[in-house]
């Protein structure tokens, strides 16, 4: 009974296709289809080129700031401040652009802006030992309050000389596709391929796993912690310049509730709130599932004040859903 | 030339002497068996042996030359791995991944660095061979066995071709048929010329491995002997005190 290494090496105990039907943003897909089939029965507008195009574009912004929360749950983290820093973000940009300065230094300054808050997360969370829901919860409070000191409570519309670029930037489209959507549709891709085939995405998922461990084998996992914070708040920086520019305004409450949807689409998708599982393909659907959802109560005719509802019940389904996954599998 | 040796250790923690002039040693190609009760000073010894802490005095050589470890990654560097008691595998990874962790094999593809999984599934599956299990590279530790769970464990030591093995009680908490497996696992490392020295509480797989076994009580070490020149009886007086020194 001897075999080469060789074989041994090629062994696997569950076959790709097994993989797949197993994991939940497959289920995922499969009930998105399953809503897009009924809505195109129930409404003669669910199909329409132009619903699709505001579908697509409106979660992009969600499923832009889900990517780099996906890091964050994958490492046992979490993230609520992201929708504050939408907000600040997008005042800075707005504030620089109104002050007469070039698009590039208005975007620079809002991903700055993003990235500090950023920084200080995951300083505290990674080197002062904070927990990741406190430190968080901090910066959803000061970032949204700093947006309002900054704004003097004033929406900002006017962007100075580079105004239409925003507008372009934000609101425009490729090749039928809203901006948002394309970049988000490159960023699922990069991170796919950033979680499976980087030494940084494959550290994201030892710490969610044991952290212990990944610090023993001589990960370094202070900053690897840093790292994701900073890259959720980089994301959440994004996803407002582009908001402000689809908008045409500048507003502190912009972002308000990301937060929300924003965890329940990586969640949706398979990240686990105890860390060590997501990915990329997840957050992109978990976050289509949500617009999709919202927009077919909109279109039955339902008060659009149940969303909450829903993507409450949804994230709660979804933990549910991963517990009983988790009991079966081991 | 002794290939592992330590001097005179000692440790204080502010007023507690946790060890005081431990002399080991080991060759290459060798099992010793470290015994001792609870707070005997095991876990401190592996722990200067293994980088974690600096001894408050006293030599560590490594084939004829003093060394310093000031962290773990430091003493693999120079040759000394640890397979911890917990393990220190990552559940939500496959088996290949966790002997590979911090270490991953990288395929460069334009000016990016990717992981290149088919060398570490080859890489990991020839040391499982070579450690005659049947542990999968592909497989999720999750869904392994205690004795695989070693042997993934223990592969990860090979990586670095490393002169000495320390085990931190590997037989503690698994059936007594995936023991066997471990302890033949440890007859592999010897085989290969590793030196490994292995704590445990449990005499008969002491008595089964190691050439040599070293009795600590109290943070120091009272006896240290061939194993062919003890017997059972006497390493657990010398654990408990009933023996003094021998």
């Amino acid at each position: 009974m001897s075999v080469s290494s060789e074989e041994i090496a090629q062994r696997r105990e569950n076959s790709p296709l097994r993989t797949m039907v197993r994991s939940q943003p497959f289920w995922v897909t499969v009930a998105l289809a399953m809503i897009c089939v009924v809505m195109s029965q129930i409404s003669n507008v669910f199909f329409t080129e132009d619903n699709f195009f505001n579908v697509t574009r409106n979660f992009a912004f969600i499923g832009i700031i889900a990517m780099g929360m996906t890091a964050v749950i994958i490492t046992g983290g979490i993230d609520l401040s992201v929708g504050s820093v939408v907000g600040l973000s997008g005042i800075v940009t707005g504030l620089v652009l109104n002050a007469g300065h070039s698009l590039w230094a208005g975007i620079a300054a809002g991903l700055l802006t993003a990235l500090l808050c950023g920084l200080v997360n995951g300083l505290l969370i990674a080197y002062v030992r904070l927990s990741s829901f406190i430190v968080t919860l901090g910066m959803f409070g000061i970032a949204r309050s700093l947006a309002q000191v900054l704004s003097e409570n004033h929406m900002i519309y006017e962007f100075g000389p580079d105004e239409k670029l925003l507008f372009a930037l934000g609101g425009g489209t490729i090749y039928g596709f809203a901006n948002p959507f394309i970049l988000l549709a490159v960023l699922t891709v990069v991170f796919m391929i950033v979680f499976r085939y980087t030494t940084w995405g494959r550290w994201v998922f030892a710490l969610g796993g044991n952290e212990h461990a990944a610090h023993l084998t001589g990960v370094p996992v202070n900053r690897m912690k840093l790292s994701v914070y900073m890259l959720s708040a980089l994301m959440a920086g994004i996803s407002a310049v582009l908001l402000v520019g689809w908008q045409g305004a500048a507003i502190n409450a912009m972002g308000t509730g990301y937060e929300l949807r924003v965890i329940a689409s990586s969640v949706i998708g398979g990240a686990d709130l105890m860390g060590g599982a997501g990915g990329a393909y997840g957050a992109f659907i978990g976050a289509a599932l949500i617009e999709v959802i919202r927009n077919s109560l909109l279109l039955a005719g339902v008060d659009a004040n149940w969303e909450g509802t829903f993507v409450g019940l949804f994230i709660v389904f979804a933990v549910l859903l991963s517990k009983f996954r988790g009991m079966r599998s081991g | 030339m002794r290939l592992f040796e330590l001097r005179g250790i000692s440790k204080k923690f502010g007023a507690i002497q946790a060890l005081t002039e431990v002399d080991l040693k080991i060759d290459a190609g060798e099992v010793l068996g470290l015994m001792g009760d609870n707070g005997a000073g095991k876990s401190t010894l592996i722990k200067v042996m293994a980088g974690n802490f600096l001894p408050s005095s006293g030599e560590i050589w490594l084939k004829g030359e003093r060394v310093e470890f000031h962290n773990p990654v430091d003493a693999r560097k120079k040759g000394v791995e640890v397979v911890y008691q917990d393990l220190a595998l990552c559940d939500n990874l496959t088996a290949a991944e966790n002997v590979f962790l911090g270490r991953e094999a990288h395929r460069r593809i334009g000016p990016f660095n990717f992981i290149h999984y088919a060398a570490m599934f080859r890489e990991a599956a020839r040391h499982f061979a070579e450690l005659k299990s049947e542990t999968r590279p592909r497989d999720f530790v999750k869904q392994m066995s205690g004795g695989q769970r070693q042997a993934v464990a223990i592969a990860r030591t090979r990586l670095s071709d490393p002169d000495i093995v320390l085990m931190d009680e590997p037989t503690a908490a698994i059936s007594v048929r995936q023991v066997a497996e471990v302890l033949d696992l440890i007859r592999r490392l010897r085989d290969q010329n590793v030196a490994v020295i292995l704590i445990s509480h449990r005499m008969p797989d002491v008595f089964a491995v190691c050439d040599h076994v070293s009795v600590m009580r109290r943070g120091k070490v009272v006896a240290d002997k061939p194993i062919g020149q003890t017997s059972p009886e006497e390493v657990t007086g010398l654990i408990t005190g009933a023996i003094e020194t021998a």
